[in-house]
């Protein structure tokens, strides 16, 4: 089954609709990459509501499309992981450790914003607020 | 004494020797009119001495004589049929309702033998010219009776520690509420002891919690719980790696000082859990998280949301 890749604005959201295959789930990581370069965006998006259940390889490939789209200059951001899956992937120690996890779209929406506004922020010197 | 045949594992088998069998059943018969015909004196008599033994200090005279009353017939009735299934549900009736009363089981055993020791009395001195046949009375008058004080008692326990387990879910049900202080920010706070089970559905209601209310960041209080074991501890490590794939961040404040020195004598790995030290300090510190996360009163409008860079 194939997952479809929505861009919007900088960002990319692939949101996963039913349990996926192994091979689905290596096809989306090919596919994510590619496009990653290809639309020259900031920021991916991997929604995955519509997931009751969460394996290893689906957890290992996960963290390799957060690890390789940040070599090819985006970051990720999972979202929409729902309690009883977080809950029984502690338990298998699968933790997605390095990778931003937020709780629906439109908060990976404002995650993925503020880093950029924040890569952003680096290279300007005025801040909108002071803090720190 | 009757000899024991190696059969004799069922209190039923010993309490009727084959010998006796036949007129064992008229035995007890006679037995069970002779307490019928005496019902009101042996009644009147066993309420006084249960007040007077001091049992039952909880209830009023009145109510102790009308629950002697019922536990009398249903007494007499087990006697009679041999069979336990009604003073049973009897007795489980009668501690549903003195339990709330504070009734303890040494009472409730005590009336049941004091009953037995006052029907016993009224045997011997109906019988005192025949010693014979008051011996055979009594044989077959006792195990039945300690049968039934068995039952009565028995109830009583079961009904207790049913009560006792219910009150263990309710307190379990109780003592994990998770609390939003304002939007964002919730707060759980642990009091007591925490099982793997307790432990487990801590975390399962934070989890829903988290996803109801979209918090971001969590303070978990442990100031409440006095111990923690490695299984504890690890659960609560747990706890905080699903709260951050639902995005948000888990502060725990107050580990007391013989957890802390527990935690890291048993090498329980905590450093990826953010700490502080009292609940005050949590809150401060979730707020401070909170402001960084951009609020939603002041969202990006600084970049316009399409510049190329």
């Amino acid at each position: 089954m194939e997952v479809p890749i929505l861009r919007q604005g900088q960002f990319l959201i692939a949101s996963i609709q039913s349990a996926l295959t192994d091979a689905d789930l290596s096809h989306l990581r090919e596919a994510l990459i590619a496009q990653v370069g290809r639309s020259r965006c900031r920021g991916v998006i991997v929604d995955v509501t519509a997931l009751d259940v969460m394996d290893s390889f689906a957890v290992r490939t996960l963290r390799d499309i957060a690890h390789m789209a940040r070599l090819r200059g985006a970051e990720t951001v999972i979202v929409g992981i729902q309690p009883d899956v977080a809950f029984a992937m502690v338990q298998l120690g699968l933790t997605l450790k390095g990778v931003a996890t937020v709780l629906d779209l439109e908060e990976g929406l404002a995650f993925l914003n503020r880093r950029t506004e924040e890569r952003g922020l680096e290279t300007k010197p005025k801040r909108p607020s002071s803090r720190g | 004494m009757d000899t024991k045949k190696g059969m004799s594992v069922s209190p039923r088998a010993s309490e009727a020797p084959p010998v006796l069998s036949e007129s064992s059943a008229g035995l007890l018969r006679e037995l069970v009119a002779h307490l019928r015909q005496n019902r009101t004196q042996l009644r009147e008599e066993w309420a006084r001495r249960i007040t007077r033994a001091e049992l039952l200090t909880a209830m009023t005279e009145e109510e102790i004589f009308a629950e002697a009353t019922a536990v009398y017939d249903n007494y007499v009735e087990a006697l009679e049929t041999g069979t336990f299934e009604a003073l049973q549900a009897y007795s489980r009736r009668l501690s549903e309702r003195i339990i709330p009363r504070g009734v303890e089981t040494d009472e409730v055993v005590g009336i049941v033998l004091l009953l037995r020791d006052v029907l016993a009395r009224s045997l011997f001195t109906k019988y005192q010219d025949n010693v014979e046949k008051l011996n055979r009375i009594l044989d077959s008058y006792e195990p039945a009776a300690n049968r039934i004080a068995n039952t009565v008692a028995v109830g009583f326990v079961e009904e207790r520690e049913r009560i006792i387990r219910q009150q263990q879910e309710a307190i379990r049900e109780l003592s994990t509420p998770v609390l939003q202080v304002r939007e964002r920010l919730l707060i759980l706070p642990i009091i007591g002891v925490i099982d793997p089970q307790r432990a487990r559905q801590l975390t399962e209601q934070l989890l829903r919690a988290i996803r109801a209310n979209r918090a971001k960041v969590v303070v978990i209080d442990v100031t409440g719980v006095a111990a923690m074991d490695s299984g504890v501890a690890n659960h609560l490590v747990q706890t905080v790696e699903a709260s951050r794939l639902l995005g948000a961040t888990v502060i725990v404040t107050g580990l007391s000082p013989e957890i802390a020195q527990t935690l890291v004598t048993i090498g329980v790995d905590l450093s990826e859990m953010a700490t502080v030290g009292d609940l005050q300090g949590g809150i401060e510190e979730a707020e401070r998280l909170l402001a960084d996360r951009a609020p939603p009163s002041t969202p990006m409008r600084e970049l316009p949301p399409e510049t190329n860079r």
